[in-house]
């Protein structure tokens, strides 16, 4: 049987659309977090791209609400959506944040979280012996490979940057 | 640990406040920022009854970022703050934020007393093996070869070692933690927050813009390979011996909380003040 990150199964469709949503609200709160640190950084060009991933996000987020109709998913997702190493799927690794950083950097940390979280809903798909737990989570497998073609079509418009993307004329000090 | 609000879920986002952190992009400190709110909303503590203290640093400015009570103090003396607050209140969770250069070097003496005296509460040090907010001189627990244009030829000396130094002086709680992963941190500053006495929990934190070659950690660090024990002795054996990233709860002891004569009794200040009369 499939499993919560809280190792309790997943053990109908309310608790995947709880996990499905928590994926996605984890997703634009980090993304939130990063625009924000790029507007302290004055690197504009990169709030305007996590502010698009973070309603992108939330987008996807309110249609699962949708979709559980009369369901509390935040309450039944605090209950499951308990994490262990790596975190969310879908959130975005503040570590590798910098204040030069590109859109096509931005746009590795999201291609990096829908890979994970298709990598997710794949599994439940594997191990689910549940049929209609099955079908739902095959309905989430083909949404995050859209996701994930999204993210490389908009990746063909960010080359990657050359190895000089993180010099700073006026760097925070000499280091040499 | 005081008394801790079960009766209302508290989720982590509860605990942030309106004030935005301008730490640099890809600070460790964020993501202990979230295992703070993480751990608080776990153990569904009362912001009203959390007090974050701090001294001075780039880790010391967490408290303006949770909800919580907060007192940023002055340099190296968060724990003086804390311990005080703490005897006379016992009723609060006191959790104690600070960095390698405040917590292991302005206020050495301090963390060696703190752990003496066992008073409870969680110290958190931010380690990033740099004085980041002052564009990165070496601290306490600097390698000896960190040659910059600010230590020319890396300043020769050995490294402090917190944790042991944290065992030699009786801290009742040790581990290692490292910031890129939170829900393991948030796991560890739980089980600290929730033992008795002085908890000490270093938390790896990288220091991405005067100590870039950091970032590396996250492929460096790992679980500690055999689980806490109860000995101090052994718990600084291994330590002694480790490559400085293990990760998890390493010791955890058995010593009373220190509480003071009067602790939690209600005592008016004008009756203190006669045993002062001339």
């Amino acid at each position: 049987m499939s499993k919560t990150p809280s190792e309790r199964p997943i053990a109908n469709i309310a608790d995947l659309l709880a996990l499905a949503y928590q994926i996605e609200a984890d997703a634009v709160q980090r993304y939130t977090d990063l625009a924000e640190q790029m507007e302290t950084h004055n690197n504009q060009e990169l709030v305007k791209v996590f502010r698009d991933l973070a309603r992108a996000e939330g987008i996807h987020a309110e249609e699962i609400r949708k979709l559980a109709g009369d369901i509390d998913l935040v309450a039944q997702a605090q209950r499951l959506a308990r994490w262990k190493k790596g975190g969310s799927p879908e959130e975005a690794d503040l570590g590798a944040a910098h204040y030069l950083m590109t859109p096509w950097h931005a746009l590795q940390l999201a291609l990096t979280g829908e890979k994970r979280a298709l990598d997710f809903f794949k599994s439940v798909v594997a191990s689910t012996k549940d049929a209609k737990i099955k079908e739902m989570a095959a309905e989430f497998v083909e949404e995050e490979a859209e996701h994930v073609n999204l993210v490389y079509r908009l990746l063909r418009k960010y080359p990657q940057p050359t190895d000089t993307w993180s010099e700073d004329d006026d760097p925070p000090m000499p280091q040499d | 640990m005081a008394k801790i609000e079960t009766l209302q879920a508290r989720k982590p986002a509860d605990y942030k406040s309106e004030v935005k952190p301008i730490w640099c992009p890809g600070c460790g400190d964020y993501h202990v920022l979230m295992s703070f709110t993480r751990a608080f909303a776990e153990l569904g503590l009362a912001p009203e009854n959390t007090v974050v203290v701090s001294g001075i640093g780039c880790s010391s400015r967490i408290p303006a970022y949770t909800n919580c009570y907060g007192f940023h103090g002055v340099h190296g003396r968060s724990l003086a703050i804390a311990a005080g607050l703490k005897v006379t209140r016992p009723d609060l969770t006191v959790v104690v934020a600070s960095g390698d250069g405040d917590g292991y070097s302005i206020g050495g003496n301090h963390f060696l007393h703190a752990c003496r005296r066992n008073v409870d509460m969680t110290y958190v040090v931010m380690d990033n093996r740099v004085y980041g907010m002052t564009k990165g001189q070496p601290s306490p627990t600097t390698e000896p070869d960190f040659d910059t244009a600010l230590s020319p030829g890396g300043t020769g000396l050995s490294p402090f070692h917190p944790l042991v130094v944290a065992l030699a002086s009786g801290a009742n709680f040790v581990a290692r933690a490292f910031s890129g992963e939170p829900n393991e941190t948030a796991s560890i500053l739980v089980e600290a927050i929730r033992h008795p006495g002085f908890s000490f929990v270093e938390i790896l934190s990288p220091c991405v813009t005067f100590r870039p070659d950091e970032r590396e950690w996250k492929s460096l660090v790992h679980a500690a390979p055999v689980g806490e024990t109860s000995d101090p002795g052994k718990a600084a054996r291994r330590i002694m011996t480790d490559d400085g990233f293990n990760i998890g709860i390493l010791y955890r002891g058995h010593r009373r909380p220190y509480r003071p004569p009067m602790g939690g009794q209600n005592v008016d200040l004008a009756d203190l003040e006669k045993d002062f009369e001339l």
